[in-house]
C-alpha cells in the first residue's frame, strides 16, 4: 500500500470515529433501528408531553362534578365518559396521569440510583464489606415497608415528592440484590483483572467495565418496577396515605372502576387501557434498550 | 465392510446472516477397532460433522442436505428421533472436550455413570452400580466402588476425563467419537488420557473417531487421518502418508505449526528486571482447614530482556507467581523487587505510577476483553489513564498499536466477539503493550489458540518482545510453546520451583524426574525422531 492511500484511509476511518462513549453512541444507532422500541420510545414521550400541558388543554377540571349528569356512557362532550359525580373521565386520566407517569419514573430512578449503585460497591468489594451491606439489605426486607413510609408520612407530613421518596425507598432492595448477583459473577472475569493491572481505580472500574456488562437485567428489572410502584402508590392512596381526592391517579382510577365494573365498565376500561398501553410501550422501549446495549444481540 | 460408511455428508446453517456451509460432501469409512482422526481448526465443521450423525446439531438452523451414514445396515440420517435415541450411547458414544463441564455437578459419579444403562438395558440399579464399578476400575480409578458415591468436583480434571471415558464406554458402544477429549487438560495428563484411550480400543476393539485441532496429539493414536477445512476434506490418508509426505498446503502447514525451536538473539542483560526473594503467597483454605501454600518459598531473578519461560502443571502455582510479581495479589510474605523497588508492600496507589511499567496477557482472550468495550476503548483506556498521549494524538497511537499487533485498522470500532480468537488475543497484546511496559507477565497466551494461530501469535510476541526491548515471564504448561521462544526455563511444582536453566539444559539433560516426566508427556515427539535436526521440534532424549 503507498503511504498515499494509507493516510486516505486513516482520515475516513477517523472521520466516522465515535469520541468516548462508543456503547452508548453504538446502542442508540441499534436502538433506532428498533421500530417496536422507537415506537414504544415515542408513545412514552407523547404521554408525557400530554401530561406536561393537561392543565391547560383538559376540557373540564379535574375536581368539576356535575352531579345532575352521573356516570353517563362515552359521548360527544365527554368523549370518555363521565364518573358517579358527573366527573369527565379524560380530564380525570390525564390528571391521573400526572402523577402516575410522576411516581413511576421518580420512585423508580430512586430505586435504580440507590439499589444499583449499593449493589455495585457491595459486590465488588466481597467479603465482610459485601456481608455487612447486604445483611442491612435483608434487615429492611424483613421490615414491614408500609410501617416505614407511615412513619415517613407521619413524621414529615403528607408530600407527594416524599411519597415518591419513600416508594423508591422501599424498591431499592431487590435492585441491589440483583446488582450485587451480577457484579460478583463479572468480578471474576478476567478483563477486570487486565483493567486492575493497567491501575485503574475501583470506581473506574466499577462503572466503566461492570456496569455497562450488568445492564441487561438492571434494565428489565426496571421495566417491571415502574408498573409495580404505581400499583403501590394506588394501594397507599386507597389506604390514605398516597393522594387525596379529588386528585387521581391511574391507580385510583382503576381501583374505584373495578367496584363498579359492572354497571359503569367505562370507568374500568379506559384508566385500564391508559395504564397498559403504557406497560406495553415500557416493555418494548426496555427489551429494545437491552438489546441495543449489547453488542453480541444480531447486528445488521 | 467398514463398519461406518459417510457418505457425501453435507450439512449447512440457514441463519438470518446467510447459509454457512459447516460441512460440504464428506466421505469416510471407519473400520472396526481403528482409529480415524479428523484434524481442523476450530470452525472447521469436524464437530459438527460428528454430531449431525447422531442428530445433535439444532435443526433448524441446521439442515443435512445431502448424504448417508451407513451404520449397521442403516441409514443414521433417515431415522427417528426415537430409533437415534437407541443408537446413541449404544451404538455410538461421544466423548466431550471439557470434562469441567460434560459432567453434571448435581449428581453424583455413579449415577451418571449407570444413567445409560438402565436407559438401554433396563438393568436394576444394583446390577447396574456394579457393572459401573468395573467400568471405572477400567478406565483407572482406584477405589473404585467407593469413588461412585462422589461428587465430579472431588476429581481432577483429568480423573473427571476418565469417568467421562467411562461413560462413554459402560452401554458398550462400536464407535466412540472423541471431540477434543486431552484439549482442555494438561500435557502429562493429556499422555495418560491418550494412553488409556488406545489400551481400551485395543481391549475391547472399539472404533474411535478422534477429532482435533493438533495433529501431534492424533500422531500416536490414529491408523487413518483427514484433515478438515471449510467444511471439506483437503487431505485424507494414513497415518504415515500424512506425516511422512503431506500434499496439500494445509497440510504442511499445520504440520508446520508444531513448533520448532526458535529461540531469539542473545540479547539479555545482566541487569536484573524483576527479582523475587522467598516469595510466599498462601490463600485461606475453607472453614478450619490450614491454609493452602499456591507459592512455596521461591526466590528468582528475571534479567533485563529475558523471555524467562515459567512451566508446570495446573495447581503447581505458576498463575499465582505471575499475578503476585505483578501485585494483583498480595505476597504472603518474601520481596518482589521491580525495577529496584521493593513493591511487596505498596498500596494501590503507590503501585499506580508503576502500573504502566508492567503489564499481563491472559489465558483467555474470550474473557480478558470487555465484551462491551470496541477496540478503540479497549485500546484508548490505558492511553488515557497514563497520559501517554492526549486526545488529539490518541487515533493516530491507536492506529500504530493495531499496526503493531497485525490487526486490521478498519475493525477499530468492532467489539470483541466480532474477532477470531488469534485477533481476540492480538487485541489483548496491543492493550499491554499499549503503556509501553518494561515487564510483561503472560499466563498461557496461546494455550486457548488453534495451533496454526499458535505459532503466530508467538511470532508476534517475540518481534515485540525484540523491539520493545521488553522482558516476558512466559507463562505455560507446553513445553515445546516455551521452548519456541524463552531464553531460560524454570520448572515448578507444588508451589516449588524444582528446576531452571537455559533451554537445552533442560530440554536435553533434565535434573528432576518431574520435568522428565513433562518432557515425555509431549504428544508426537515419537513422530519426529529420527527426522533431519531442523524439525526436531520436540524431540527430547538423545
Amino acid at each position: 500500500m503507498t503511504s498515499e492511500s494509507g493516510s486516505v484511509e486513516i482520515i475516513n476511518i477517523a472521520l466516522e470515529m465515535p469520541k468516548g462513549t462508543s456503547l452508548w453512541k453504538d446502542g442508540w444507532h441499534r436502538l433506532r433501528q428498533n421500530k417496536l422500541a422507537i415506537h414504544g420510545f415515542s408513545y412514552l414521550l407523547l404521554l408525557i408531553l400530554i401530561c406536561l400541558v393537561t392543565p391547560w388543554i383538559a376540557p373540564y377540571g379535574y375536581e368539576e362534578q356535575n352531579l345532575r349528569l352521573g356516570a353517563v356512557p362515552p359521548s360527544a362532550e365527554h368523549w370518555l365518559g363521565t364518573d358517579t359525580f358527573g366527573r369527565d373521565m379524560l380530564t380525570r386520566i390525564l390528571y391521573g396521569g400526572r402523577i402516575s407517569l410522576a411516581v413511576g419514573f421518580i420512585a423508580t430512578a430512586v430505586a435504580l440510583i440507590i439499589g444499583v449503585t449499593y449493589g455495585a460497591i457491595a459486590g465488588y468489594a466481597g467479603g465482610k464489606i459485601d456481608n455487612a451491606m447486604m445483611r442491612l439489605v435483608d434487615i429492611f426486607y424483613a421490615l414491614p415497608y408500609m410501617i416505614f413510609i407511615i412513619l415517613l408520612m407521619v413524621v414529615f407530613g403528607r408530600n407527594l415528592l416524599l411519597l415518591f421518596l419513600a416508594i423508591g425507598a422501599v424498591e431499592w432492595l431487590v435492585m441491589a440484590r440483583i446488582v450485587r448477583g451480577q457484579i460478583q459473577s463479572l468480578r471474576q472475569q478476567e478483563y477486570v483483572e487486565a483493567a486492575i493491572s493497567l491501575g485503574l481505580s475501583p470506581l473506574a472500574i466499577i462503572f466503566k467495565h461492570l456496569m455497562p456488562n450488568a445492564i441487561g437485567p438492571v434494565i428489565v428489572y426496571t421495566t417491571l418496577t415502574i408498573p409495580n410502584v404505581m400499583l403501590l402508590e394506588a394501594f397507599l392512596s386507597f389506604l390514605g396515605l398516597g393522594i387525596q381526592p379529588p386528585q387521581s391517579s391511574w391507580g385510583v382510577l382503576i381501583a374505584y372502576g373495578v367496584e363498579t365494573m359492572e354497571e359503569y365498565p367505562w370507568l374500568l376500561i379506559f384508566p385500564g387501557l391508559a395504564l397498559s398501553t403504557t406497560l406495553f410501550a415500557l416493555n418494548f422501549l426496555g427489551d429494545g434498550l437491552r438489546d441495543a446495549l449489547d453488542p453480541k444481540a444480531s447486528r445488521d | 465392510m467398514a463398519l461406518l460408511q459417510v457418505q457425501d455428508l453435507t450439512v449447512h446453517f440457514h441463519t438470518r446472516n446467510g447459509i454457512v456451509e459447516a460441512v460440504n460432501g464428506i466421505s469416510f469409512d471407519v473400520e472396526a477397532g481403528k482409529t480415524f482422526a479428523i484434524i481442523g481448526e476450530s470452525g472447521s465443521g469436524k464437530s459438527v460433522a460428528c454430531y449431525s450423525m447422531l442428530g445433535l446439531v439444532p435443526m433448524p438452523p441446521g439442515r443435512i442436505e445431502s448424504g448417508k451414514v451407513l451404520f449397521q445396515g442403516q441409514d443414521l440420517l433417515g431415522l427417528s428421533e426415537r430409533a437415534l435415541r437407541k443408537v446413541r450411547g449404544k451404538g455410538i458414544s461421544i466423548i466431550f472436550q471439557d470434562p469441567m463441564t460434560s459432567l453434571n455437578p448435581y449428581l453424583k459419579i455413579g449415577d451418571q455413570l449407570i444413567e445409560s444403562l438402565r436407559q438401554h438395558f433396563g438393568m436394576n440399579k444394583n446390577t447396574a452400580w456394579q457393572k459401573g464399578v468395573e467400568i471405572l476400575e477400567e478406565v483407572g480409578i482406584q477405589n473404585a466402588a467407593q469413588r461412585m458415591n462422589a461428587w465430579p468436583f472431588e476429581f481432577s480434571g483429568g480423573m473427571r476425563q476418565r469417568v467421562v471415558i467411562a461413560m462413554a464406554l459402560v452401554a458398550e458402544p462400536e464407535i466412540i467419537i472423541a471431540d477434543e477429549p486431552t484439549t482442555a487438560l494438561d500435557v502429562t495428563v493429556q499422555a495418560q488420557i491418550l494412553r488409556l484411550l488406545k489400551e481400551l480400543q485395543e481391549r475391547r476393539n472399539i472404533s474411535v473417531i478422534f477429532i482435533s485441532h493438533d495433529l501431534s496429539v492424533v500422531s500416536d493414536i490414529a491408523d487413518e487421518i483427514a484433515v478438515m477445512q471449510n467444511g471439506k476434506f483437503v487431505e485424507q490418508g494414513d497415518r504415515e502418508a500424512i506425516f511422512r509426505n503431506p500434499q496439500h498446503d494445509y497440510t504442511k502447514k499445520l504440520l508446520a505449526a508444531v513448533p520448532a525451536t526458535q529461540k531469539k538473539s542473545e540479547t539479555v542483560d545482566a541487569v536484573p528486571q524483576v527479582s523475587l526473594s522467598n516469595l510466599v503467597v498462601e490463600f485461606p483454605g475453607g472453614k478450619g482447614q490450614e491454609k493452602i501454600r499456591a507459592v512455596d518459598n521461591v526466590t528468582l531473578e528475571i534479567k533485563h530482556r529475558e523471555i524467562l519461560g515459567l512451566v508446570g502443571e495446573s495447581g503447581s502455582g505458576k498463575s499465582t507467581l505471575g499475578r503476585s510479581v505483578l501485585r494483583l495479589l498480595a505476597p504472603t510474605s518474601g520481596q518482589v523487587v521491580f525495577e529496584e523497588q521493593d513493591i511487596s508492600k505498596y498500596s494501590r496507589s503507590q503501585m499506580k505510577p508503576l502500573r504502566r511499567r508492567m503489564q499481563m496477557i491472559f489465558q483467555d482472550p474470550y474473557s480478558s476483553l470487555n465484551p462491551r468495550m470496541t477496540v478503540y476503548d479497549t485500546l484508548a483506556e490505558p492511553l488515557l489513564l497514563h497520559q501517554i498521549c492526549n486526545r488529539k494524538t490518541l487515533d493516530a497511537e491507536i492506529f500504530a498499536l493495531m499496526d503493531s499487533v497485525g490487526l486490521p485498522r478498519e475493525s477499530v470500532l468492532r467489539y470483541p466477539h466480532e474477532f477470531s480468537g488469534g485477533q481476540r488475543q492480538r487485541i489483548a497484546i496491543g492493550r499491554a503493550i499499549s503503556t509501553k511496559p518494561s515487564f510483561i507477565v503472560a499466563d498461557e497466551p496461546v494455550s486457548a489458540l488453534d495451533v496454526t494461530i499458535q505459532s503466530q501469535i508467538l511470532d508476534l510476541l517475540l518481534d515485540l518482545v525484540k523491539r520493545f526491548d521488553l522482558t516476558m515471564l512466559f507463562i505455560s504448561h507446553d513445553l515445546g510453546v516455551v521452548r519456541y521462544l524463552s531464553d531460560r526455563i524454570v520448572v515448578m511444582k507444588d508451589g516449588r520451583l524444582v528446576e531452571s536453566g537455559s533451554v537445552e539444559a533442560v530440554f536435553e539433560n533434565p535434573s528432576e524426574d518431574y520435568t522428565r516426566a513433562l518432557l515425555d508427556a509431549i504428544p508426537g515427539k515419537r513422530l519426529f525422531v529420527g527426522d533431519s535436526a531442523e524439525s526436531v521440534g520436540t524431540e527430547t532424549i538423545p
